[in-house]
């Protein structure tokens, strides 16, 4: 259905050249602002280790993927746990929630991959990085789905029981659709977010884009023209998952 | 249908909704239940869906009474339609989803078969041409009145409505009436929780008067609106035809 907006839609020449007009701005503000910068760049000593930022960037790519998919089932798995009417699993899941919300993945990671890791005989540290990635990323998560569920109004829950669906059909039809409208933006964010804490993963020695970009400064003693790069790869991840869930948003939009 | 009730009873928290209420009905098929906001009205009509479950007393229509445990009552539920006071429409559906829905989930119609007998439905109900709107593109009256055609497509025993037009104008309130007069010329039994008075004076055959979580009358509309014996029915009749 074509959804009704207040404005119309402008015309393809005139969004084109306000893109453009955007990005000139912005490009004329930074490029003023590296021009008052005494920098001497060096390109080239850092193009001689690109091999490294391309591996650097597909272990990102590898690590997040999988970490994206763990931490959507945790974050499933705890938001059905905290609408249990089994209280201890109830609590269970809200204490996760609340410890891995409230503290740093920093210590996380440190506290798995030296405490927890060994004790469980997980000795490579790619699958431990992966599984605190996706245990830190999972209650975030947890917290779009329950309140994505929580959006859909008693009244609906009533019309269901009536036609007579069962709980898992109530889910299945009436729930899902209409929760994952509200869900959308804020799995964007959390996606784009667990992208970017993977860095972190650097610390348990796991080299990854930033890891193998914190290296090549230091091998050519430049700055930006490692760093550069690492913010544009980074980017690189973030942008499809942000343009693909805006155009699921548009799929599923209905008016209430 | 014959209708039973004894001693139901049910509480939210400290407050006694329904409070050891009993009947019997052998013969009724347009049920009307009026009385002031509160009264347990909707309680009794959402415990007659099979939505809730009375603490104490027993229910029984045509002599089988309403299961307790959770899976039954799902199952009575498939059996009978209702409609609530906000239509209720699964807004991310169209008409003809709304209505296939139950068809085709629960009631195991071919998804071709669900299709036409939703559309069968619509046409007979006029609301053809909205069949695939959303909710959202349709009027309050138009709602209603799917939300009514998507519970007489399962070819329910019984029909039951919770305050069908409270939201609506007059305008579409007639329409909705018009529709529930309509399925009781059918032959069609129905239990009704109404503020349209004159409505009931004509569809019903039976009125019961609920009052602080008791029935204080029940009996044929014509007995109650001209003389109704409890003095709180009286006074609730003669505040409400006043105007």
């Amino acid at each position: 259905m074509p959804a009704e907006t207040d404005q119309a839609e402008p015309p393809l020449w005139r969004k084109a050249g306000s893109l453009l007009l955007a990005l000139a701005f912005l490009a004329g503000l930074f490029t003023f602002a590296f021009s008052t910068t005494i920098y001497r760049w060096n390109w080239p000593a850092v193009w001689v280790y690109r091999s490294l930022f391309v591996r650097g960037w597909l272990v990102t790519l590898l690590l997040s993927g999988i970490s994206l998919v763990a931490s959507c089932l945790i974050g499933a798995l705890l938001a059905l746990l905290r609408r249990t009417p089994l209280l201890p699993l109830r609590y269970l899941a809200r204490i996760y929630v609340e410890t891995i919300r409230g503290t740093p993945l920093l210590v996380q990671l440190l506290i798995f991959w030296y405490v927890v890791a060994p004790a469980f005989g997980i000795g490579n540290r790619y699958v431990a990085g992966v599984l605190t990635l996706s245990v830190f990323s999972g209650a975030y998560i947890s917290e779009v789905i329950r309140s994505g569920i929580e959006s859909v109004g008693q009244s609906q829950l009533d019309s269901a029981r009536a036609i007579g669906l069962t709980t898992l059909q109530t889910y299945r039809y009436v729930i899902f659709p209409q929760a994952i409208r509200q869900m959308l933006p804020p799995l964007a964010g959390q996606f784009a977010s667990l992208i970017k804490d993977s860095s972190l993963l650097s610390i348990i020695g796991i080299s990854e884009f930033t890891l193998n970009a914190q290296n090549v400064s230091s091998y050519t003693y430049s700055n930006f023209e490692s760093y550069l790069p690492l913010a544009l790869g980074y980017l690189l991840l973030t942008l499809p998952i942000s343009l693909w869930t805006q155009s699921l948003e548009r799929r599923n939009r209905f008016e209430t | 249908m014959r209708l039973e009730l004894s001693g139901v009873t049910k509480s939210f928290g400290s407050h006694r909704v329904l409070d050891n209420i009993s009947l019997d009905l052998p013969g009724v098929h347009a049920f009307v239940l009026i009385g002031p906001s509160g009264g347990g009205k909707s309680t009794l009509l959402r415990i007659l869906a099979g939505l809730e479950r009375a603490e104490s007393g027993l229910v029984a229509i045509d002599g089988a009474g309403l299961p307790r445990e959770e899976e039954a009552l799902r199952k009575y539920r498939c059996g009978v339609g209702t409609v609530f006071q906000a239509y209720n429409l699964f807004p991310h559906l169209s008409a003809i989803e709304n209505i296939m829905l139950p068809l085709e989930k629960v009631h195991g119609l071919a998804r071709a078969g669900a299709h036409a007998r939703a559309m069968e439905t619509l046409q007979r109900f006029q609301l053809e041409a909205h069949a695939h709107k959303k909710p959202a593109q349709l009027s309050g009256g138009q709602k209603q009145r799917v939300a009514i055609a998507r519970a007489v497509a399962i070819k329910p025993r019984l029909l039951l409505f919770d305050e069908p037009t409270s939201a609506l104008d007059p305008e579409m309130t007639a329409e909705v009436l018009e529709m529930i007069e309509e399925l009781k010329g059918e032959g069609r039994d129905l239990i009704l929780v109404t503020h349209e008075m004159a409505f009931a004076r004509v569809a019903a055959d039976q009125v019961a008067f609920l009052d602080n979580g008791r029935i204080l009358e029940c009996a044929p509309p014509e007995e109650i609106f001209a003389a109704a014996r409890s003095e709180s029915c009286r006074r609730f009749l003669g505040k409400i035809l006043r105007y």
